[in-house]
């Protein structure tokens, strides 16, 4: 059976990366002693599947890893025992069973996700808000996007499903996962240069990660453990 | 959440931040308030090196299991965070609570290897610490050294306020209980450093250089060397954990978030080595081989699996196959941590069939490599080098290893031995084509594709306190014809196709060599190399040895004085001071027996009394029950 945990990553663990936030988790699960089913062979490995990669530098409130266990756990256990384990900065605050069937894989569900993006150097313009609004509104929003071989137009404003000021800092829902993914630096970046800013950089934080349960064309985010039940 | 010394900006610029952060799982947290000493811990490498050390972790482990201190670690900053950390003037820092380490009561820095000398210079550097002992004041925390280097310490005199000779377990709570008993009787600002040196001088296996004059002859070697403080020793005994099933060993060690060398659990299965090759000094200074016992090793490798969720653990020795009890504990923790998907690895096994087959149930045979140490190509050369290991008993190996699957095989071997012959270097190729052709009489039909025999050579470096401390070394020229020769060779065996052969940087032996006996005087060539911009010298990409040429000759000292000189019986070397626990008498004979090629028997088969009995433990005492 299957099992999907939700986990926050916070302060300094923002420096861990994607590859070393999985080594960790799979210490921890060790630790905690949960009932983890492993592959065969010489080096069995845990059967584990991440959603979506968070970049070195971000933090997040919705981080999410599929798991194979060789027997139920309760939910509460297993985020108890889990939470025995973490360090400062890593919290898991959610346990739930998913469904078997293969389309349920945690990466490949991966539609959306949501941050708050605030500036750590450097300053937007007072009337920033305004513009972000003004900024949200237009019907296209080109950026260049580098690879190693070329530099590409690429127009970034359909990916976007929200943009707006909360507070001190900048709310977006933007596409995420394999099929089309848009970094929230990208939403920045442009929204910058739209402001004529330069030297400025800012603090990522994702909110949630998100499956599509509606259309391509008219997507329906729900966060990826909406998808599952509680462990009986 | 705890405040980092580096800024975000600055952490999102290097490689690696998590080399800097800390708060991995089981690292030491305490209030700085309730404790009395802070001692930073410092492997002078790169994060990864430092904390797949051993000796670190039980060290560790055992300064926080005292009330009264705080031990935290500290490692080099990479090249990378290096040139920020001067550009931006910010002093480096202990992981745990990122403290400035120039505010401790002492750095402790572990000396493993030569070649990490110069980022001794920086982590001092960086630390705002003036690099030499002399200048510091009571501001300043004690700059205290140990481990395998300290046999020598010499050439790092200038830098050290002490060192610390021998097993870490025994008598570092006595500095530490004398360290606070001067602390608190110092007026403010009133007692000197002198004061608590003087105390320490007086502790067993603790050594302050800055007590002890050296007077050199005309040729350069040493006259006399004596301590000038009535406080400090003649000689200092080297400390030996008697009874390793008592001593402390960390159940809860260090979880680092990035892939460290050794990202495993480690467990030390018997500390010295019974076999005395004679180029090897772990095999003579941490005598006598002191095997730890069974029962504590099952329930240490429990615990650190438990507190860790470590996915393998390792076996340490310098020769697992010698620890009596190997067979009870390989099986032991097949049975007890296989089907729970861990991964045993067992380093330093001699090739026979018990070996062959708990490899063939541990690891995929296709994939991996056996590996073989004969060190030399030739059975003459081997008995020089005392290293016990015939021809015969390589290719049986090697046979039974075909057979069961294995198709890759590591040699490894030594260039620049004492004694060596042009016979001796060809004999290198003629043994690894050997092993080839031992794969070769398998039936086609019943072996899998090539053998794959990778040769490699080391150059020899003579070492302090081992019976080749007398031996002379070649210039690094030298080195790489012997190696071309051996290449030669190679490509003129029968296998050549499966015959790969490799060897190390000649330059860095050559190097090393020179720091392993150097005096007091060669620390000048560190200093110097140090400034004109010398850093991670172990790291092919980073090693400049033009510079440290240029070094040599601003300080006007001759590489070759050290390397190439041969030491005569009388001679004092620098480390002579150090009773290392195996006698200078026993060495002498050793060194004598070498030059006759005539082999010495292990201390299981019968004792050469070397000295090492008078430690009243380990493999001196077995048959004595």
């Amino acid at each position: 059976m299957k099992a999907r945990i939700k986990f926050r990553k916070l302060g300094v663990m923002k420096f861990i990366g994607h590859l070393d936030v999985m080594r960790y988790f799979q210490k921890a699960i060790r630790r905690a002693g949960l009932p983890i089913a492993f592959t065969e062979g010489y080096s069995p490995h845990m059967i584990m599947s991440f959603a979506s990669p968070l970049g070195v530098g971000m933090t997040s409130d919705g981080e999410y890893f599929d798991i194979e266990l060789r027997e139920p756990i309760s939910g509460v256990e297993a985020i108890r025992r889990l939470n025995e384990q973490m360090v400062e900065g890593m919290e898991v605050i959610g346990f739930v069973r998913i469904p078997e069937d293969k389309k349920n894989k945690g990466m490949t569900l991966v539609a959306g996700a949501e941050y708050l993006s605030r500036a750590c150097r450097g300053t937007l313009p007072q009337d920033w808000k305004e513009r972000l609004d003004a900024f949200y509104i237009q019907k296209e929003i080109k950026t260049v996007k580098r690879t190693k071989r070329e530099e590409k137009e690429v127009d970034i404003r359909p990916m976007i499903h929200k943009l707006t000021a909360r507070e001190d800092s900048i709310y977006m829902q933007v596409d995420a996962g394999s099929a089309r993914n848009l970094k929230p630096d990208s939403v920045t970046d442009a929204f910058a240069e739209y402001c004529g800013v330069k030297d400025i950089s800012f603090a990522h934080h994702r909110l949630e990660t998100f499956a599509n349960t509606g259309s391509e064309e008219n997507p329906v985010f729900v966060p990826l453990d909406a998808l599952g039940t509680e462990f009986e | 959440m705890r405040k980092l010394a580096l800024n975000d900006e600055i952490l999102l610029k290097i490689e690696k931040p998590a080399r800097y952060i800390g708060g991995e799982v089981n690292s030491v947290m305490k209030d700085p308030e309730k404790v009395d000493i802070r001692f930073a811990m410092c492997f002078p490498e790169v994060y990864e090196i430092g904390m797949s050390h051993l000796g670190l972790q039980i060290l560790y482990d055992m300064f926080n299991q005292r009330n009264d201190t705080w031990c935290e670690r500290v490692f080099s900053p990479w090249v990378d965070l290096d040139q920020m950390m001067r550009n931006e003037k910010i002093p480096l820092f202990t992981l745990e609570s990122q403290d400035p380490v120039k505010n401790f009561d002492f750095l402790g820095i572990t000396l493993q290897f030569e070649m990490c000398y110069t980022n001794i210079l920086q982590v001092l550097d960086l630390s705002g610490i003036p690099l030499h002992s002399l200048d510091r004041t009571v501001c300043d925390p004690f700059v205290i050294g140990g481990g395998p280097c300290a046999y020598n310490p010499e050439p790092l005199a200038d830098f050290f306020d002490l060192f610390y000779i021998g097993d870490g377990e025994v008598v570092y709570d006595r500095l530490l209980d004398t360290y606070k008993e001067w602390k608190k009787s110092r007026v403010p600002q009133g007692a000197s450093r002198r004061e608590f040196l003087e105390m320490a001088a007086e502790i067993e296996g603790i050594y302050v250089p800055s007590f002890y004059d050296t007077c050199y002859k005309e040729d350069g070697t040493i006259l006399s060397f004596a301590p000038n403080n009535p406080h400090a020793k003649e000689k200092i005994r080297r400390l030996a954990a008697a009874d390793m099933a008592r001593t402390t060993y960390p159940l809860k060690p260090v979880v680092p978030f990035i892939k460290v060398t050794q990202d495993r659990a480690v467990l030390e299965i018997q500390r010295g080595c019974i076999r005395g090759c004679r180029f090897c000094q772990a095999g003579m200074v941490y005598r006598p081989a002191r095997p730890r016992n069974l029962d504590m090793l099952k329930e240490t490798a429990r615990a650190m699996l438990k507190n860790t969720g470590h996915e393998e653990i390792t076996l340490s020795s310098l020769s697992s196959s010698d620890y009596t009890e190997l067979k009870e504990i390989v099986e032991f923790l097949m049975e007890e941590f296989q089907d729970e998907g861990v991964n045993i690895s067992l380093p330093s096994l001699r090739i026979d069939a018990f070996s062959l087959d708990v490899m063939s149930k541990i690891q995929d045979v296709r994939k991996s490599s056996l590996t073989f140490a004969p060190e030399a190509g030739t059975q003459r050369m081997r008995d020089v080098i005392n290293k016990g290991l015939t021809e015969e008993e390589i290719l049986t190996g090697a046979g039974q290893a075909f057979a069961g699957g294995w198709t890759k095989v590591k040699l490894y071997f030594m260039l620049g031995l004492p004694t060596e012959t042009e016979e001796d270097m060809k004999e290198i190729a003629v043994l690894s084509d050997k092993v080839a052709r031992k794969y070769y009489e398998i039936p086609k039909d019943q072996r899998n594709g090539k053998c794959q025999i990778t040769a490699s050579s080391s150059f020899f470096v003579p070492k302090p306190c081992t019976p080749f401390q007398w031996a002379s070394m070649c210039r690094a020229e030298e080195y790489v014809r012997r190696a071309g020769i051996v290449q030669e060779a190679m490509r003129s065996q029968l296998n050549r196709k499966s015959l790969k052969y490799n060897w190390h940087t000649a330059e860095l032996t050559v190097l090393e060599g020179f720091f392993a006996r150097g005096d007091r005087r060669t620390g000048a060539v560190l200093e110097e190399a140090y400034r004109l911009g010398c850093l991670y010298d172990s790291w092919n990409e980073y090693f400049q040895y033009d510079l440290w040429m240029q070094a040599f000759r601003h300080t006007g000292i001759d590489l070759d004085f050290y390397n190439l000189r041969v030491r005569t019986e009388e001679e004092i070397f620098p480390w002579d001071f150090i009773d290392c626990g195996v006698t200078k008498q026993f060495l002498r004979r050793e060194w004598e027996r070498a030059m006759c090629a005539q082999a010495t028997e292990n201390c299981r088969e019968k004792c050469s009394g070397c000295g090492a009995a008078s430690y009243k433990g380990g493999v001196c005492y077995e048959s004595k029950n």
